[in-house]
């Protein structure tokens, strides 16, 4: 659907411009072209609104809320805690275990409970190779903009032997409802820890493949160097974060930098963007942080199934979860960025509030001052490298 | 910089805005005049020794009784500390100043709250609904919402 805007006089005709055969002068004009909801490169149900003069960008509106679907609401309605983990699966339904993970974590925080040690590594464990899962369709679907088909298959095949981990685990392949208030629905069964072992020895020369195939492909490369660079302060301004705002060079990590679970206890380091192949804080940097990021986590993988302990997976809680008034807030970092539970508690079995800071939403709002002055083509990589999951944007 | 600290470095600033404060709290929150966060937020960023370069959340929240408002989180990622300002309004008057001049982020979470609490941001550079229709009527999320029984002529309730 295009359709033209009134606009004032001064960009009607500009001076010296051609005429058209019949003697007019041509005009030139902004113009308006709608984008989405329904577009196979705005990963789900996002519309976009451009305004664009010739093929500059001049501004993006997103409209979002097209998949909102209450769930603050509902959290405040459920009969009580642990009812609303499920819901937090169907957040961002690409990588539903970071998603539980931070919920739990803010429970846990306001009832004062410790989790036994095993219950930890299973949950890093879990949580690194969900955020492989979720990496990989990240820059599998990202190939698809960019124009490479076969890297999105190499992608979503390695994905599918994640998926068969999870499924050995918990029986469910998406949204697993695994991590549990106080510990997991069940330990993981015996032939686990040898599995994943083998997934990470395959794994790891699977990433190199995947870099000759897409990453440092030359045409992929001119396509992305230089492209909706996020400069470092506008990245923080926004709240940016996860491979946003490592991919502009900031070394920041809440793994690391604001330690949850036994994160402290491992070796690896957060990969930041440093402008390799064009500018820092282009989309080719945002790519690469997410390809890194992937080989860091085989590492944890590989650790904490080393160190992983013997014991109970459930800590003593009490059967009627009802913490004391009071209220956190904490955060994660998923795979998209900062997951934060802002929860308040009013000493009863619901949670007077729940505030979910999703970090596709908060990504998603830097869109429009990184997209200006850009290409129109080139829009689809830009709302492509924020890896934006449309369940987690309108909740 | 400790909550207390920063708690007296306010107080020293701006005397009367800082209402109250619960610095013993598992996050110490601060509570400050809603006509004035604006002021307060670009102090609270720019002062050297605060820095709160980022913010993490900003949410909108219901208290019951005819009480509304808004909680920041707020984090300086150059002096790794953390507070928790609060700005309250009532359900007859709900305003409260906008500081998406100070944070970028805070432009679409303050769209939100108005959107899912009623409360108007003054000075918000584009304040409209952003995840209901445009044409929704009340504010979903205050405790005394009731679902309309119609929209667009639609049934609502399932």
């Amino acid at each position: 659907m295009i359709e033209t805007k009134t606009l004032p006089t001064q960009y009607v005709t500009q001076p010296g411009a051609p005429k058209t055969s019949s003697g007019q002068t041509v005009r030139t004009d902004e113009m308006i072209i709608n984008m989405g909801p329904q577009h196979p490169s705005t990963h789900g149900v996002l519309r976009l609104e451009i305004v664009v003069d010739g093929e500059i960008i001049i501004d993006v509106i997103p409209h979002i809320g097209y998949l909102h679907r209450c769930f603050e609401k509902h959290a405040e309605h459920m009969a009580n805690y642990q009812q609303v983990i499920p819901y937090c699966d169907r957040l961002d339904y690409c990588a539903a275990i970071n998603e539980e993970h931070s919920y739990v974590l803010a429970v846990e925080r306001l009832l004062k409970i410790e989790v036994p040690e095993r219950v930890e590594y299973i949950r890093v464990i879990m949580a690194e190779l969900q955020r492989i899962a979720s990496h990989l369709i990240a820059v599998g679907t990202f190939g698809i903009d960019a124009g490479a088909f076969t890297p999105f298959l190499y992608a979503f095949h390695d994905r599918e032997l994640i998926l068969s981990l999870f499924e050995m685990t918990c029986g469910a392949r998406l949204l697993y409802n695994y991590f549990w208030i106080g510990g997991l629905s069940h330990d993981i069964p015996p032939q686990f820890a040898g599995k994943a072992k083998e997934f990470c020895t395959y794994f790891k020369p699977r990433i190199k493949e995947f870099n000759d195939l897409l990453t440092f492909n030359e045409i992929f490369v001119k396509r992305t160097a230089n492209v909706g660079v996020l400069p470092k302060d506008v990245a923080i301004n926004y709240a940016c974060s996860g491979p946003m705002l490592r991919g502009s060079g900031v070394n920041w990590d809440l793994r690391r930098d604001d330690p949850y679970s036994v994160y402290h206890k491992i070796e690896w380091e957060p990969k930041i963007g440093k402008g390799e192949m064009g500018t820092v804080g282009d989309v080719w940097d945002r790519h690469i942080v997410r390809m890194r990021e992937m080989e860091e986590s085989v590492k944890i993988i590989e650790q904490a199934l080393a160190a992983l302990p013997e014991g109970n997976v459930q800590a003593a809680i009490p059967k009627r979860i009802r913490p004391d008034a009071g209220e956190v807030y904490v955060r994660t970092e998923t795979p998209r960025g900062e997951l934060g539970f802002y929860l308040i508690s009013d000493g009863t079995g619901t949670p007077f509030r729940l505030k979910c800071r999703a970090p596709a939403f908060v990504n998603l709002s830097v869109l429009p001052e990184i997209s200006r002055g850009a290409m129109i083509a080139d829009l689809v990589l830009i709302a492509g490298s924020t890896d934006i999951v449309l369940g987690q944007v309108d909740r | 910089m400790t909550a207390e600290e920063i708690y007296n470095n306010l107080k020293a600033k701006f005397g009367d805005a800082i209402v109250e404060a619960k610095l013993d709290a598992l996050q110490p929150w601060i509570v400050v005049d809603p006509n004035r966060t604006k002021e307060i937020a670009l102090f609270l960023r720019d002062e050297p020794a605060l820095q709160f370069d980022s913010m993490m959340c900003l949410s909108g929240v219901d208290y019951n009784g005819g009480k509304l408002g808004i909680v920041y989180h707020l984090f300086s990622m150059v002096h790794k500390h953390k507070i928790v300002l609060k700005a309250h309004c009532t359900k007859e008057n709900p305003h409260i100043q906008s500081v998406s001049s100070v944070w970028g982020t805070a432009n679409w979470h303050e769209r939100e709250v108005f959107d899912m609490y009623g409360v108007v941001i003054d000075e918000h550079p584009d304040l409209r609904r952003i995840l209901l229709p445009y044409d929704w009527e009340g504010h979903p999320l205050r405790k005394d919402y009731k679902v309309p029984e119609f929209y667009n002529g639609m049934k609502v309730p399932y």
